[in-house]
């Protein structure tokens, strides 16, 4: 299981950011939960629209199974339910403790986007 | 001859400017009102709409049999709205700016094009001047091609006049491109001048001249008489606050009709313009002081 977590720094220990399409950074943890990749998204953070959809095409692209985030909007959704992505919405601390959640089973999956477009 | 009102804050008095200013010209005017989103225009010029037309964009249509996913489509896009993901291709109208790009590189032909409407462009005249305006659909942020749709209707033997919508940004840039001048309609306010100063930095970096119409000009103070100055900006007129014209206009009257001695005002206006298009060097002055 690749997770993908929302985040407003490089490393594990960084609080997650409430953001999908414009989080600052995205870690991909492999299924022991070690940071495999760190996705810099500074070019979806200061994209005009449609950040939501891309973040989403770069999280199907590398494969990944679960999303960790705060926020999910309606674009983002569709493209993340077209490609498989299980999201894990409205969640905060830092990414360790969101990942964790997600080891236990305590997180639960979001089956609909929990804000607006552009939010 | 294309004229654009523009103004960088809203509720200065544009539209008040453009229809009083094609009134004056007659029979040699086409008023074009670009505020397409709130167009107001046709309040105060009352026409008689002869002929209207839907205007939309071009969007893709998936032919799925033929689609092989491939991806080319997703690379064309600079909007985000055509994604493959896994064995689908997504699109989002809405986001879709209609450049035909992914249809005209898609190497198994399986995109074809479909309207989605934005507004209507409607046609006609009030008395002598020839009217024409946009209307958005409520809730499209996609105004630009409806205003491009709206300009295509300018006839170059006429003197257009274009009521351009407030602010700064594409909308803004779509209907005052290609004029010969822009006429920047200011209230002597912060408010007026903050606004102004970011119109004027847009327009000038269309490279178009321009000049100021100062609007309820006994208000306020005078920091926009000082940064036009200072900016070597021509003022066209000031025209003080009058009850007889907020009375006129808040029953949907012309301004010149409210207050007729304003027809010397209109018409020194124009020759000002008239002036500064035939080559002066304002606009070589107000660049060079910036």
């Amino acid at each position: 299981m690749r997770i993908a977590v929302t985040s407003t720094g490089k490393d594990i220990d960084s609080p997650v950011d409430p953001r999908f399409g414009r989080a600052r950074y995205i870690l991909i943890l492999d299924e022991k939960g070690t940071v495999s990749e760190v996705v810099d998204n500074t070019a979806n953070v200061n994209a005009l629209k449609g950040a939501g959809i891309q973040a989403g095409k770069l999280l199907a692209d590398r494969k990944v199974d679960v999303l960790v985030t705060g926020h999910c909007g309606p674009n983002a959704f569709t493209v993340l339910e077209a490609a498989g992505i299980k999201v894990a919405v409205q969640q905060s601390g830092t990414v360790r403790q969101a990942v964790a959640k997600i080891m236990s089973g305590e997180a639960e999956f979001a089956d609909k986007p929990n804000v607006e477009a552009h939010w | 001859m294309i004229i654009s009102v523009a103004s960088g804050k809203g509720g200065t008095g544009k539209t008040s400017i453009a229809t009083s200013l094609a009134v004056v010209l007659g029979s040699r005017a086409q008023l074009l009102d670009c505020d397409v989103e709130e167009p107001n225009c046709h309040i105060l010029m009352k026409p008689l709409i002869e002929k209207s037309f839907p205007v939309g964009v071009p969007v893709p249509v998936i032919d799925k049999g033929r689609c092989t996913v491939c991806g080319r489509c997703g690379e064309v896009c600079r909007f985000s709205a055509i994604v493959p993901i896994g064995d689908v291709v997504l699109t989002f109208p809405e986001l879709c700016h209609g450049c035909g790009g992914c249809a005209l590189f898609c190497p198994e032909k399986a995109i074809t094009e479909t309207l989605r409407e934005l507004g209507v462009v409607e046609i006609g005249t009030a008395g002598p001047v020839d009217f024409v305006h946009g209307r958005l659909r409520i809730g499209e942020a996609m105004a630009p091609p409806l205003i491009r749709a709206v300009k295509a209707k300018i006839k170059s033997e006429k003197i257009a006049i274009i009521d351009a919508p407030p602010g700064a940004s594409c909308p803004v840039i779509t209907a005052v491109s290609g004029a010969d001048f822009v006429v920047m309609v200011t209230e002597p306010t912060p408010f007026g001048l903050h606004d102004l100063q970011i119109a004027v930095n847009a327009i000038l970096g269309l490279g178009i001249p321009l000049g100021v119409v100062v609007n309820r000009s006994d208000i306020g103070d005078s920091a926009v008489q000082d940064f036009c100055q200072s900016r070597r900006i021509p003022i066209l007129a000031e025209i003080p606050h009058s009850r007889r014209i907020a009375e006129g206009y808040s029953s949907g009257h012309l301004l010149i009709e409210s207050e007729p001695s304003h027809r010397a005002t209109f018409l020194k206006i124009l020759s000002e313009i008239e002036l500064a298009t035939a080559g002066t060097s304002w606009r070589r002055a107000s660049c060079a002081s910036s």
